[in-house]
């Protein structure tokens, strides 16, 4: 099994993020989906020296499973457990394979351990294979709260303004970081955006990273009717991204009405707001960025 | 907007929340931290307080007792350890006392305090939050 640097692989030049689901709420396949991709929230970050580090298990997270064919250890961070964030999970080809080493992070709870919260979905009646009955080396962790180490990256969880507790990651190799809020509305906690940083959620995550992956699913009259919901206008991402000085931002977690042209109208948009301070970069399925 | 020039530590969200729901409600609502140390103070606080919240700003727990104190229903100074909020996290239960308090401005106001502490998501302290019903200004 290999553990961080992948046998036989050599170091990456830089740390790496592909999007496997861009998509938010439901899994939107069709031919107005295609560009940016219709697979729920899954996000891949390798480390330069292999280790590997997948963000929350929408649809997106079978495909990335099925890219592993030799036995190594991977690590999936859950930023929460709505649906479109935990339903390809079991659909992960390493869990059913006696050979992969699969630690699976997820928000603390007062009340539960993640393995019982998950075993709500992955049990009879609404999957057909217990959580208990996979081949995989399985360990279920509460994640937590700070700093941690996976392999070579350290990992910052802090939860963030979403319903239910939901974390946000920050992830570095030392020399670069990535922060990943796919399900977030920091304008619920304040009266404007941007507030000041040390009143504003999630900004503690995305001070001064080299990509931020934020929630972009509203435009601005569509949150005027969803407040509470737990997502961002596209004009908020950008803000944050601003005031907390991140380099790029990631148009992520597109809402399922929203078809390509749509997006890229939004896109527009936003980088009109951001006004040259930060490149704002359409989240499409497939992409890959370095960090 | 260049927020990132300064590093300010970003409180907890739990913290955020409670900020934001309190500047919506018209009671009186006073924003502490896990140490005591005054955060925030809603428009409705205001009043009783006697100071606009953006004139005081944050304050340590030793400052803020020294420009607006308690006393008993008998008119005895409470001791520093005594006051509902301060109760409230050192005990991580709620308390609910009548009081005379004494505001930024010198004036005297009877009132009545729910203190209770906020424990996050993880089951921590964050803070913990005073709501002052008023009864009546003295004379």
């Amino acid at each position: 099994m290999t553990d961080g640097a992948a046998a036989g692989k050599p170091p990456a030049a830089t740390m790496r993020v592909c999007l496997w689901g861009t998509r938010g709420s439901i899994a939107s396949a069709g031919p107005d989906t295609v560009r940016y991709g219709g697979n729920t929230a899954c996000a891949e970050v390798e480390g330069r020296d292999g280790t590997i580090i997948i963000l929350d298990a929408g649809t997106g997270v079978r495909r990335v499973g099925n890219t592993y064919h030799e036995p190594r250890r991977l690590d999936l961070l859950l930023t929460h457990l709505h649906m479109d964030h935990i339903q390809g999970l079991g659909f992960f080809a390493p869990l059913f394979q006696n050979d992969f080493e699969i630690h699976v992070w997820g928000p603390p709870s007062t009340t539960q351990d993640l393995r019982t919260r998950l075993t709500r979905y992955l049990s009879p009646p609404l999957f057909p294979v217990r959580l208990r009955d996979v081949a995989a080396r399985l360990e279920l962790h509460d994640a937590p709260m700070g700093r941690f180490t996976i392999g070579g990256l350290e990992v910052v969880a802090h939860t963030v303004i979403h319903p239910g507790q939901t974390l946000g990651y920050r992830i570095s190799d030392g020399t670069s970081a990535l922060a990943y809020l796919p399900d977030h509305e920091p304008a619920l906690g304040a009266d404007g955006m941007p507030d000041r940083p040390e009143w504003t959620s999630g900004h503690d995550l995305a001070e001064g990273v080299d990509l931020l992956v934020h929630d972009a699913q509203y435009t601005a009259d569509e949150y005027d009717q969803r407040v509470g919901w737990g997502h961002s206008r596209i004009s908020d991402a950008v803000d944050l991204a601003r005031m907390a000085g991140a380099r790029r931002l990631v148009t992520f977690h597109h809402d399922p009405a929203h078809d390509d042209d749509e997006l890229d109208a939004m896109l527009d948009d936003a980088r009109a707001r951001a006004d040259g301070a930060l490149e704002v970069l359409p989240g499409r399925e497939g992409d890959t960025f370095p960090i | 907007m260049g927020w990132h020039n300064q590093h300010v530590a970003q409180r907890d969200i739990g913290l955020i929340l409670m900020r934001q729901l309190a500047s919506g409600m018209a009671v009186p609502m006073l924003l502490a931290d896990d140490n005591g140390d005054l955060l925030f103070f809603n428009e409705a606080a205001e009043v009783l307080l006697g100071r606009r919240f953006d004139e005081v700003g944050d304050l340590p727990l030793d400052e803020r007792r020294e420009m607006f104190a308690f006393r008993d229903e008998g008119g005895v100074a409470l001791p520093p350890d005594q006051p509902p909020l301060v109760v409230a996290l050192r005990e991580r239960r709620p308390v609910h006392r009548r009081v005379w308090l004494r505001g930024f401005d010198g004036r005297d106001r009877e009132i009545e305090v729910t203190a209770f502490p906020l424990l996050g998501g993880g089951g921590h302290l964050i803070g913990g939050v005073a709501m002052f019903w008023a009864r009546k200004q003295a004379a």
